[in-house]
């Protein structure tokens, strides 16, 4: 049977290092089978996360190799196989232990978000094509690898100055539901810092949902803020008829 | 000795954070009650995000004939007459305003051409009735709930494990647990526990569950006195993957073949036909599994052993749109374009339609001040669960137990337990690395598995069973020996040491109860007891724990009044 080698970093928050582990390769393998069969048969006490095993819960993300992934929808057979397969812990946020790191700060984020807020009397009655363009970001399953990658938290670590494109894309759903009725532009400049992202499109390229997150999330949402707070027509136009738009 | 813990206090606390303990945690909030809900994964990961097909719910969108009672009958029918006839009811009456009420909370369903929640047909439903979004209706409904109870304020522990429930003479008081991060132990005091904690799929081989689906719930009740119901009824969904080896039992929905999806053998026959004439693909999960299972075992299956599922000849668009994860899911995992070409798929374990017993009305068990909804529970689903039952059935008896709960909370005081309970439970937890060797609890689960597969499956039969059983004590012992390595720190050897010990006591109550069933029934077959059995269709096998040792009984189903066997007889 062919071989795979893993180095799997191994370690705490105190430092750690990566371990070399050989793993029998099955076809269609992914790289969680892989930590599996390590936690199974080589080193039972190995961190790893995980639930679903099948892109829907997003707990399993780690980087392979480098590159931000969720480890069960990483193919054995799509990387290089003349060299061993690096697993390390997301980088952007603090190690537990192995690959397990503490989010935590994501969940703190959440909580500042003001939630869905029906407009009054409405009647429920919504058109698909409405819902479509929300339906995207609603497809978000947490993984945070966007908030990994993107450099504002994962280079010059600005957890308290910025949201983060999963609380984006998470605004946006709200913004864009046909039926809300509040503005959080206020929320987006001041608490969640949307300036900062200068759209480097890093957070869409590793979304495993294949959310656009800049282009239908981001952009609209730095639109409307310019609208609400350095745009004096749109200003008096909105005090004249009213705020809300979807 | 006493070992250092923390302790927490609350009025009502939930383990586990899907469906059920999420709406469970809102409806005891709702009413004022402090909440805490514990949760072996991050919060937001529950299995639930796992659920594709839909929610079940006569809201009579699509088919105006449909009602609740209709409903009802297609829930019993299902569930071959063995279901609580008062949870089947009321699950039927209130499953369309639990939907309306996450669609009040920012949940988006898929809509109709009139701008109401769309609906579709799945298997046993006589109207098209599943309420869903896309093939990821468990995640818009888990995002839903969860948003809902961080705005409300309920203290989330993730991460967190339950080892014991602690009791002041009969009645729950509280819990102790141990946080996965650190393992360090902690205690919950509380006026009502809630258990929302799934099912057992983790004890089979080829299995559609996540890591966490290990029987805990069963297993705290069963250890705290509580009785267990319908153990023998494990659903296998019809629909798995099963290749590649890696994702064997990943669940395939029941929504392709509700939006169309045609099984076919290897010689191309549609099997179902034969199993089935009238219902077909759509035909209920405990016969479809049955009918692949069948054409496997007589040559008739696929190079990987499973049947032909296939939705090619819709519209490449319309199976993007309306199956966008199956696509992605066959397409990156097993390198086939459902929109061109057949899934392969087989049975994989699923459901377990057996679990605490409740009172139909406030989800209590049979133990004051435990009550127990969604997955953990039984009786709403009988001998057979339908498709998209289980999201309704964690809304709506979510919600009756966290009502239940807090409300239990407002007429009680905090209870007063005994110490040594604590101490009995971090010591268990601890001899795991005291031993100075001993096996990995990896071996012990692995074999547990490969046990329930073979001798404890889809078709059962006594020597099978006996020969089960007789593993299963071999493994209590292996148990007692098992040796954890590494540290207490986020250790998921230690943590699988601990959830064997929930598996083994459920994987005993399922073989037991199958074997004393002489029948076949639902999900239920026995290849020496080939046909059902009117006198056992009158009766439920209760499990319950007798002065340490585990008990079955036999008690009768209850009867529907009159006017409900009227709907029932109803053509």
């Amino acid at each position: 049977m062919k071989e795979a080698v893993l180095r799997v970093f191994r370690g705490t928050a105190d430092g750690g290092e990566l371990v070399e582990y050989r793993v029998p390769v099955a076809p269609g393998m992914v790289v969680l089978d892989a930590l599996h069969h390590i936690q199974g048969y080589l080193a039972p006490d190995l961190a790893v996360r995980w639930n679903c095993k099948a892109g829907k819960c997003g707990s399993c993300s780690a980087e392979v190799n480098g590159r931000p992934r969720l480890t069960c929808k990483t193919r054995m057979d799509s990387l290089p196989a003349d060299r061993p397969i690096v697993v390390t812990p997301m980088k952007a946020f603090p190690v537990l232990r192995d690959l397990v790191t503490d989010v935590s700060w994501n969940y703190e984020v959440n909580r500042k978000i003001p939630p869905f807020s029906p407009r009054a009397g409405t009647d429920w009655k919504m058109s698909q094509a409405d819902v479509d363009r929300v339906q995207e970001f609603r497809k978000c399953i947490e993984c945070f690898l966007c908030q990994n990658v993107c450099h504002v938290l994962r280079d010059h670590g600005k957890k308290r100055e910025f949201g983060g494109p999963r609380f984006f894309v998470r605004v946006a759903a709200l913004e864009m539901h046909p039926l809300d009725g509040l503005s959080r532009t206020k929320l987006l400049k001041e608490e969640l810092g949307l300036g900062y992202c200068n759209i480097t499109k890093c957070c869409t390229e590793v979304c495993p949902e294949d959310i656009h997150i800049t282009d239908n999330a981001i952009i609209p949402l730095k639109e409307r803020v310019i609208d609400d707070f350095y745009d004096p027509l749109a200003k008096l136009l909105r005090k004249v008829f009213g705020r809300k738009r979807t | 000795m006493s070992r250092p813990y923390e302790t927490r206090e609350h009025d009502v606390l939930v383990v586990g954070a899907g469906g059920a303990g999420l709406r469970a945690a809102i409806e005891a909030l709702a009413r004022g009650a402090s909440v805490g809900v514990v949760c072996k994964s991050l919060l937001g990961k529950a299995h639930t995000v796992m659920a594709e097909g839909g929610i079940a719910a006569a809201m009579a969108n699509v088919d105006p004939a449909d009602d609740w009672r209709a409903h009802f009958r297609d829930t019993m029918r299902g569930g071959k007459f063995l279901n609580n006839w008062r949870m089947a009811q009321i699950h039927a009456q209130e499953a369309p305003d639990r939907v309306r009420e996450l669609e009040q909370w920012g949940a988006l369903f898929d809509r109709t051409a009139d701008g109401d929640i769309l609906q579709r047909a799945f298997g046993g439903h006589t109207f098209k009735r599943l309420c869903h979004v896309g093939d990821r209706t468990g995640l818009e409904m888990i995002r839903t709930l969860q948003d809902r109870g961080v705005q409300m304020g309920f203290h989330v522990y993730m991460e967190c494990a339950v080892t014991k429930l602690l009791t002041d003479g009969d009645r729950v008081c509280g819990a102790v647990g141990y946080w996965r991060e650190q393992g360090r132990f902690v205690v919950f005091r509380a006026k009502s526990v809630v258990l929302a904690t799934g099912g057992i799929g983790k004890a089979w081989k080829i299995t559609s569950n996540s890591w966490e689906y290990t029987g805990d719930g069963m297993a705290l009740a069963f250890d705290a006195g509580a009785e267990l119901v319908d153990m023998e009824f494990v659903q296998f969904h019809p629909t798995g993957m099963v290749w590649p080896p890696g994702v064997q039992g990943l669940l395939v929905t029941e929504a392709v073949r509700g939006e169309g999806g045609v099984l076919r053998n290897r010689l191309g026959e549609r099997f179902m036909e034969r199993y089935d004439p009238e219902k077909l693909d759509l035909s209920t999960r405990d016969v479809v599994a049955r009918a692949i299972y069948t054409e496997v075992r007589e040559g008739r299956g696929t190079e990987h052993g499973g049947a032909f599922l296939d939705i090619s000849q819709k519209p490449a668009e319309y199976v993007k749109r309306k199956l966008p994860s199956m696509y992605h899911q066959f397409l990156e995992l097993a390198d086939v374009d459902i929109t061109k070409g057949p899934m392969e798929v087989g049975p994989t374990c699923h459901y377990m339609m057996g679990g605490v017993r409740v009172d139909a009305e406030t989800a209590e068990t049979s133990v004051p001040g435990l009550y127990a909804a969604g997955g953990v529970a039984a009786g709403l689903h009988g001998a057979n669960r339908l498709g998209g039952n289980s999201l309704s059935d964690l809304l709506v008896f979510g919600r009756r137990a966290g009502l239940a709960a807090a409300e239990r909370a407002g007429r009680t005081g905090p209870g007063a337990f005994d110490e040594r309970q604590i101490d009995e439970a971090t010591a268990e937890m601890l001899a795991f690395f005291e031993r100075p060797d001993g096996e990995s609890p990896y071996a012990v689960h692995r074999d547990l598995t490969e046990t329930m597969q073979s001798l404890v499956g889809i078709f059962r039969n006594r020597d099978d069973l006996e020969s089960g059983l007789a593993k299963i004590r071999e493994f209590r012992d292996r148990w007692d020996r098992i040796r954890v390595e590494g540290s207490r720190l986020f250790n998921p050897g230690w943590h699988l040491a601990r959830d064997l010990k929930a598996m083994l006591t459920v994987s005993e109550a399922v073989a037991r109860s199958a074997l004393r069933r002489e029948e076949s029934r639902g999900a239920h077959s026995r290849t020496d007891f080939a046909r059902s059995d009117p006198t056992w269709g009158k009766k439920n096998i209760v499990v319950k724990r007798v002065g340490g040792a585990m008990e079955l009984s036999e008690r009768p189903v209850p009867e529907p009044p009159p006017d409900l066997k009227t709907i029932l007889e109803a053509p």
